[in-house]
C-alpha cells in the first residue's frame, strides 16, 4: 500500500493487468512481501482473527436479513421462526449472536496489546485513532443488532441508550425524539436501526482498509517496541505471518465454536427470549458485557448529566492516549513502573464489568459495589490523565535492544534469515 | 498584461466563491429532507388520549395503562400517601417543579400541584433518568425509602407524590395533561 514495490509480474497477462489496474501489485505488497518485525507474539494474531470476525458477521447478517422481518409486531416471531423453521437458521444466529462476543473479545485483546506495547505512540498516532473509530462503530453496530430481536431486553436496552441523549442541555429531548422517530422506542426505531445495522459494518469494512493503510506506512511495532532498523530485523509477512495467523485463527475458532454448539446462549440474557413490553422494565437491566464497564460508570454517578459524561469521556479519552504518555520508551517489556500500573488498568476494567452486572445496590463481601466501580471508574481516569504522563517523565527505563534481530537470534545476528 | 491578468484573477476569485457559497447552501438544503425524515412523522405527531374508568381502582392501588406508547400511572392513594406527601418542604427537595402539563411551567412541587384531585394521582410511568417503568411501593412490599417508586435500572427513588427524592433522574415524574369528566372518568391527552 506504500513504500517501494517489489511486485514483478511474470506472464503477460500479469503485466497487462499490472499496466490497468495494478491490484495483484497491490495485494502482493500488502500481503505477501510485506516486511514484518520477526518477534511478533501471539498477541499480534488478533488483527487477522478480527477481520475474520468482521467477514462472519457480515455473512452471517445477510443471511439472517433474508428472513428476518424488521416490524415491531413480526421482529420476535420473525427471530423465533429463524431459529425453528429455516434451514440451519438457528446456527447462523448462534454464529451471528456469539460472534459478536468474539469479535469484541478480539477487540479488548488488540486494544490492551496495543496499550502494553506503546504501538499508539509516534508515528502510529492516526493507526491508533483509526482503531478507536472501529471501536466506536462496533459498539454503535453491536448496539442497533441487540434491539433487532424486539425482546425486552432489546426494548429497554434501546431506551435506556437513546435515553443518554435526553442529557444533553436544550436539545437533548430532541436528538432523543429524532433517534427514535416518535416519544418513545417503537417501530420507526426498530425500522431505522435495522437499516443502520445493514449499513455500519461495510462502513467498519472500510475503515478496516484505512487502518491497514495507516499501519503499512510504518510497519508493525512489535513486542520490543523498538524500531526495524534493518531487514534482518524482518520476515515477509508470507509464509511466516500467514501461517502464525492461520494457527491461532483455527484455535480461536475451535473456541469460538464451543460457545455456539455447547452454550449459545452463554452471553445473552434470557429476557430477551421475552417480546418487548413497553409497560413493564424487567427488575435488572443488564447491556451485553462488552459494555458492562461504562454502565458501570454511568451507574456509578448520582447526575444524570455527570453521568453521561462521564461514560462517554472513557471513550474519547482512548483518542488522546498518543500525547498523553510522555515516555521515549514504547514498549512496557521495558518499563518496569508502567507494566504494574497497566495490569492495575486491566484489573480496574474487569472489577467495573463485574460491577455493571450486578443490581445497582448490590453489596459483596460487606462492599456495596457503586463504590468499588467509583474507585475503579477513578482509576480509569487518572490512568490516562495523570499516571501515563508523569510515570513517562519520572521512569527509568531498562536498557533497550540493540536490535530485534540481536534480541531474537542473540549471537548468530548477522546469519541471513532462512 | 499584468493588468489583465490581476483583474481576471479578481473575477475568477468572484465567481470562485459565489459558486462555492451557493454550491454549500445548496447542500445544506439537500440534506435537510434527509435529516428532517427521521423527526417523528405525521402519524405518531397525531397524539392520541385515553379515557380512563376510575371505579375498578382501590385505595393504595396502582394500575398501569397505556397512553402514547407509554406506561401511565394512575394510584389512587391512601390518606397516609397523601400526608406523607403534603408534609414534605418543597425547597428541599431535588427538582422543586410541578412538571405538571397542565399548570404553568414554573408552578411549584407542592402535593396539591402535583394531584389536583389529592385521591388522584396521575404520572407518566417514565423515569426521568433514562425511561425505565419504575416499580411501585406498597406497604407490603416497599421499594426505596420515600413510600412511591423505585426505579430499579439506576436507583432513582420516588415519594408518594411522584417527586424525584434520590438517584440520577433529574426531575419528577411527568404530569400528563388530563381532565375530570366525571368523578370516576378521567380523559388523558
Ligand atoms: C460489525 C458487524 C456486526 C455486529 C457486531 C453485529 C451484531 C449483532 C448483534 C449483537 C445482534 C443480536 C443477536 C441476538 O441476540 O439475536 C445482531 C442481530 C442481527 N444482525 Fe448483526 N452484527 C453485525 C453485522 C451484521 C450485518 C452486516 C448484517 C446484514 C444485514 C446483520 C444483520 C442482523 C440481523 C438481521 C439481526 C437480527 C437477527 C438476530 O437477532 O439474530 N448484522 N447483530
Ligand atoms: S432509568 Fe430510572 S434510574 Fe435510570
Amino acid at each position: 500500500m506504500s513504500g517501494p514495490s517489489t511486485y514483478n509480474p511474470q506472464s503477460g497477462l500479469e503485466r497487462w493487468i499490472d499496466a490497468r489496474l495494478p491490484l495483484p501489485r497491490l495485494l502482493h505488497d500488502t500481503v505477501h512481501t510485506f516486511p514484518t518485525p520477526r518477534n511478533l507474539n501471539i498477541w499480534y494474531t488478533f488483527g487477522g482473527i478480527l477481520a475474520f470476525c468482521l467477514g462472519v458477521q457480515i455473512i452471517t447478517g445477510i443471511t439472517l436479513a433474508m428472513h428476518y422481518v424488521a416490524n415491531a409486531n413480526l421482529a420476535f416471531n420473525s427471530v423465533e421462526t429463524i431459529m425453528r423453521d429455516v434451514n440451519y437458521g438457528w446456527l447462523i444466529r448462534y454464529i451471528h449472536a456469539n460472534g459478536a462476543s468474539m469479535f469484541f473479545l478480539a477487540v479488548y485483546i488488540h486494544m490492551f496489546r496495543g496499550l502494553y506495547y506503546g504501538s499508539y505512540k509516534a508515528p502510529r498516532e492516526l493507526l491508533w485513532i483509526i482503531g478507536v473509530l472501529i471501536y466506536l462503530l462496533m459498539m454503535a453496530t453491536a448496539f442497533f443488532g441487540y434491539v433487532l430481536p424486539w425482546g425486552q431486553m432489546s426494548f429497554w436496552g434501546a431506551t435506556v441508550i437513546t435515553n443518554l441523549f435526553s442529557a444533553i442541555p436544550v436539545v437533548g429531548n430532541h436528538i432523543a425524539t429524532w433517534l427514535w422517530g416518535d416519544f418513545a422506542v417503537g417501530d420507526a426505531t426498530l425500522n431505522r436501526f435495522f437499516s443502520l445495522h445493514y449499513l455500519l459494518p461495510f462502513i467498519i469494512a472500510g475503515v478496516v482498509v484505512l487502518h491497514i493503510w495507516a499501519l503499512h506506512v510504518p510497519g508493525n511495532n512489535n513486542p520490543l517496541g523498538i524500531d526495524v532498523k534493518s531487514p534482518q530485523d524482518t520476515v515477509p509477512f508470507h509464509p511466516y505471518y500467514t501461517v502464525k495467523d492461520a494457527f491461532y485463527l483455527v484455535l480461536f475458532v475451535i473456541f469460538f465454536a464451543g460457545f455456539v454448539f455447547y452454550s449459545p446462549d452463554f452471553f445473552g440474557n434470557p429476557d430477551n427470549y421475552q417480546p418487548a413490553n413497553p409497560l413493564v422494565t424487567p427488575p435488572e437491566i443488564v447491556p451485553e458485557w462488552y459494555l458492562l464497564p461504562f454502565y458501570a460508570m454511568l451507574r456509578s454517578i448520582p447526575n444524570k448529566l455527570l453521568g453521561v459524561i462521564v461514560m462517554g469521556g472513557a471513550i474519547v479519552t482512548l483518542v488522546f492516549i498518543p500525547w498523553l504518555d510522555t515516555s521515549r520508551v514504547r514498549s512496557c517489556r521495558f518499563r518496569p513502573l508502567m507494566k504494574q500500573f497497566f495490569w492495575g488498568l486491566v484489573v480496574c476494567c474487569v472489577l467495573l464489568g463485574y460491577c455493571g452486572a450486578q443490581s445497582v445496590d448490590a453489596v459483596k463481601f460487606g462492599i456495596p459495589m457503586v463504590w468499588v466501580a467509583r474507585i475503579a471508574s477513578i482509576y480509569y481516569f487518572a490512568f490516562f490523565w495523570l499516571i501515563m504522563p508523569i510515570i513517562g517523565l519520572i521512569e527509568t527505563p531498562k536498557k533497550l535492544p540493540a536490535s530485534i534481530a540481536q534480541s531474537v537470534l542473540g549471537d548468530k545476528a548477522g546469519a541471513p534469515a532462512e | 498584461m499584468a493588468a489583465t491578468t490581476s483583474d481576471a484573477g479578481t473575477r475568477r476569485d468572484f465567481l470562485y466563491v459565489a459558486a462555492g457559497s451557493v454550491g454549500a447552501v445548496g447542500a445544506v438544503a439537500a440534506a435537510w429532507p434527509f435529516i428532517d425524515q427521521m423527526n417523528p412523522s405525521t402519524g405518531a405527531l397525531a397524539l392520541g388520549s385515553t379515557e380512563i374508568d376510575l371505579t375498578a381502582i382501590q385505595p393504595g392501588q396502582q394500575i398501569v395503562y397505556k397512553w402514547r406508547g407509554q406506561p401511565l400511572f394512575v394510584r389512587r392513594r391512601t390518606p397516609a400517601e397523601i400526608e406523607s406527601a403534603k408534609a414534605v418542604d418543597v425547597n428541599s427537595l431535588p427538582d422543586p417543579l410541578a412538571r405538571n402539563a397542565n399548570l404553568p411551567d414554573t408552578a411549584l412541587a407542592n402535593d396539591a400541584d402535583r394531584a389536583t384531585k389529592p385521591e388522584w394521582l396521575i404520572v407518566k410511568g417514565v423515569c426521568t433518568h433514562l425511561g425505565c417503568t419504575p416499580a411501585v411501593s406498597t406497604p407490603q412490599i416497599p421499594e426505596g425509602e420515600y413510600g412511591g417508586w423505585l426505579c430499579h435500572c439506576h436507583g432513582s427513588e420516588y415519594d408518594t407524590s411522584g417527586r424525584i427524592r434520590k438517584g440520577p433522574a433529574p426531575e419528577n415524574l411527568a404530569v400528563p395533561p388530563y381532565t375530570f369528566m366525571t368523578d370516576t372518568r378521567v380523559k388523558v391527552g
